[in-house]
């Protein structure tokens, strides 16, 4: 397979249960098994008071036994075989529900789409059952403080060592990985080539000896990213994920997956994060700052608020759109940076309205609430650096899918160990 | 364009598409800019309408017939060839006609505007007398009952294609509410007056009533009743105003590649240059946008979803937003030429300007926006 394919996911079922019988039943399991959210309350809020994932677990195996887990994910891995309308049925019959979203990112729409794609047959049936019962959380650990977007550039060094890899280095910006359970790890195993050419990726165990992780206090005072460090980490052999050195194809189709996720067209999401109960899917956080401000009457906010509105749609309609040109070859895979971009500009627009209108409120607040769009608004530029760089996207859409020539590269082709790196 | 069409509709859209590029290419237009008082000539008016042009959203019962059962989808692939093309012709004011008469027009009404809209053989134009739909027209036509009908006296809004129409549509606003007649063009006191027009070959005009007998059997509808059919045309024409921008957009976009690729400074070709290829990534977005968010509100409309509203105001707010701002760019990374005459990018520039301004400015859909998510009307 290409690592720019897009998921096999079927687009309908006409042979499985049909969409609206499978969404009744859903409706009704949901209704009879699931606790609701609370008024006003996302999923995301909750993900803030669940420090130790447990609460997602325990939701993912509730799915998980009732068998409404992994509806995209092939029934050999404990998936239900389902196709993308009906996990659409289901994500939409699920908004007034609390859910385990922490799970659909980037645990299965990143990493076991990964795995699907290149684990061995042991390693799927290994992990991602035990994902989608709840019992394993993944992150994945690329970024190194030595540099963000040039990720082929990495310096942690495998070395083998009969049948096991002795890891050294440190990894940045994985989240939650001090309550996650299994990492995808790039290292470099060949340091005499090409950077490209000389990495590998591996399964590996969080928790266990040699491995160090600090949570990152970040200017919102979250401190749910972290960094890692490893000292001398024996992962076997067997835990490599496609071939040895040829870890980079592994990593092109984690990113693209990556991509898919952000830009909102993975098949393997379950759930929304961001949607309070009662909106039916069409939250404004901006509606609601119009309405505390008391500013829904003046025609500047009213123009700002529909403004994010009209973001808000066009985001999903571009996101559809690319997922379809995708899958019927209209697009190349690169096309996922579209979404991407545009869902990241829009937040900075998103921030920057929701400052207009807070006014005052930005910089002196009296409520206790947990949120405030000032300190939200300090990491306004978060969505544009997650998950590759705003810069590293618009370099993908200019050079693989409009075709224009590719920014030169001092490394190009030489021994990684004959380039100037930090 | 949409990425799932069926066969039928690609054959569809290749023969409209051959059909335009051979019968009216950019030098014709620039040609019929100044020759042709109407910006087009009715016999090639009529080829088109032989191609479907016209019947697209009519019944077959009423002489029409769409190509893949979703007549309005199948219309919008030739907005969006006429705006690849900046092509002249009244294919908005006569489809909106031509539904609106089946929508709501009387047997008679139908047997006798119908048959020569859907052939050609005359011409209809949409007359916007009053503010509507949340969208300020320009329009200024009072409306005076009588004994067995209205007196109309006043101005319409810019009317596409008023002065060649054979018939008007006129919508004004009477005691009882939104209201809509069906006007011929020579009915005593009524008169066209050209206005100049930033389009080269799409022509507006100030239609005028000067105490305009109309009788009751001219209403298309029930009297103050029209403000779903009202809301309906608005929703066709925009939704083909932005088919025919997102079209205009893309082919300025294709022919700014080429030459970015072609041309050379510093010896080496502009789009190898991050910050211009960073540009055109922004650039390539903002396109993809705009055709996914028109062919969202096109299928929202054609399927009468609950949303259909909303969709196509926001389609309108952010290609009508979006639409210029991607066209002076590719004017500015043309340089100097890209601002002469002799280029091409100004014609195109002329219709998605005319698009954006006519039938509610983005201020105003968004405006609407904010009324569909529950805000309430604003006092005016």
């Amino acid at each position: 397979m290409s690592p720019f394919e897009g998921s096999t996911v079927a687009e309908g079922d006409p042979e499985g249960e049909d969409v609206e019988s499978f969404r009744l039943r859903a409706r009704a399991w949901l209704a009879e098994n699931m606790p609701r959210l609370p008024a006003g309350y996302t999923n995301a809020m909750l993900i803030r008071e669940d420090e130790t994932g447990e609460r997602a677990r325990r939701l993912q195996r509730t799915l998980f036994e009732a068998g409404f887990a992994g509806i995209c994910f092939p029934v050999e891995y404990g998936g239900q075989g389902l196709s993308r309308a009906h996990q659409r049925a289901f994500t939409r019959e699920s908004l007034e529900y609390q859910m385990p979203t922490q799970f659909n990112v980037p645990t299965f729409t990143i990493l076991a789409a990964t795995l699907l794609d290149y684990g061995t047959e042991e390693q799927k049936v290994r992990h991602i059952p035990a994902m989608l019962r709840g019992d394993e959380l993944w992150v994945q650990f690329l970024s190194e403080p030595s540099g963000g977007s040039d990720l082929a550039g990495l310096v942690t060094r495998a070395s083998r060592d009969g049948d096991v890899f002795i890891l050294n280095g440190s990894k940045i910006w994985s989240t939650g990985a001090f309550r996650a359970d299994y990492a995808m790890c790039l290292a470099r195993t060949d340091w005499h080539a090409p950077k490209h050419r000389g990495l590998t990726m591996f399964i590996m165990k969080i928790h266990q000896p040699g491995v160090e992780i600090q949570q990152i206090n970040m200017v919102n005072r979250t401190a749910e990213f972290c960094q890692e460090f490893f000292d001398d980490v024996p992962i076997p052999a067997s835990d490599v994920v496609g071939e040895v050195n040829d870890g980079w194809t592994v990593a092109s189709r984690l990113l693209f997956h990556e991509r898919d996720a952000v830009g909102g067209g993975s098949p393997f999401a379950s759930g929304v994060a961001v949607v309070a109960a009662g909106h039916g899917g069409q939250r404004s956080e901006l509606l609601e700052l119009a309405g505390e401000t008391g500013t829904i009457g003046d025609p500047r906010v009213r123009q700002l608020v529909a403004e994010d509105r009209v973001n808000q749609r066009v985001q999903g309609q571009l996101a559809q759109r690319i997922t379809t040109g995708i899958r019927t070859g209209a697009f190349p895979p690169p096309a996922g940076a579209m979404p991407r971009l545009l869902a990241a500009t829009n937040t900075e627009r998103n921030f920057d309205m929701a400052v207009e209108i807070a006014g005052s409120g930005i910089g002196a607040w009296t409520h206790d609430n947990d949120f405030n769009w000032g300190e939200a608004y300090l990491n306004r530029q978060g969505g544009s650096l997650g998950g590759g760089s705003t810069e590293m996207a618009r370099n993908i859409i200019s050079e693989r899918v409009l075709g224009m020539p590719r920014e030169y590269a001092a490394d190009r082709d030489r021994p990684f160990d004959e380039v100037r790196h930090n | 364009m949409d990425l799932r069409l069926t066969d039928d509709q690609q054959l569809f859209h290749e023969t409209t598409r051959k059909f335009l590029e051979s019968t009216c290419p950019l030098e014709t237009v620039r040609q019929l800019a100044d020759g042709e008082p109407a910006g087009y000539e009715r016999g090639w008016w009529k080829s088109g309408t032989a191609l479907g042009w016209t019947s697209l959203l009519v019944t077959e019962e009423d002489g029409g017939g769409s190509v893949s059962g979703h007549g309005l989808l199948d219309l919008v692939l030739v907005a969006e060839e006429m705006g690849r093309l900046v092509s002249p012709g009244p294919l908005m004011p006569v489809n909106v006609v031509t539904e609106a008469l089946c929508r709501s027009g009387t047997d008679e009404q139908r047997r006798q505007v119908l048959p020569g809209l859907l052939d050609g053989a005359s011409i209809a134009s949409w007359c916007w007398g009053a503010p509507a739909a949340g969208i300020d027209t320009g329009g200024a036509v009072r409306v005076t009952p009588t004994t067995d009908g209205f007196i109309i006296d006043g101005v319409s809004g810019p009317t596409e294609g008023g002065a060649e129409a054979d018939v008007h549509l006129v919508t004004v606003v009477t005691t009882a509410g939104p209201t809509q007649l069906l006007v011929p063009s020579n009915h005593p006191g009524v008169r066209a007056e050209k206005m100049h027009s930033l389009d080269l070959v799409r022509r507006y005009a100030k239609v005028s009533f000067d105490h305009v007998e109309v009788p009751r059997e001219m209403v298309i509808g029930e009297v103050g009743g029209a403000a779903g059919d009202v809301e309906h045309q608005l929703q066709t024409a925009v939704v083909l105003q932005c088919a025919e921008m997102a079209g205009a957009v893309e082919r300025v976009f294709e022919f700014t590649v080429e030459y970015a690729t072609d041309r050379y400074s510093f010896g080496r070709p502009l789009v190898s240059y991050q910050a211009l290829k960073h540009r055109f990534a922004d650039l390539k977005t903002w396109l993809e946008a705009s055709l996914a968010t028109a062919g969202a509100a096109a299928r929202s409309v054609d399927t009468a979803s609950k949303s259909a509203a909303e969709l196509v105001s926001v389609a309108k707010a952010y290609i009508g937003e979006r639409g210029p701002a991607i066209l002076q760019d590719c004017v500015q990374l043309h340089g100097g030429i890209g601002v002469t005459w002799d280029h091409d990018l100004h014609l195109y520039l002329r219709r998605v300007m005319v698009d954006v301004t006519q039938l509610g400015m983005p201020r105003e859909h968004r405006e609407r926006v904010a009324v569909s998510m529950g805000m309430g009307e604003v006092e005016r």
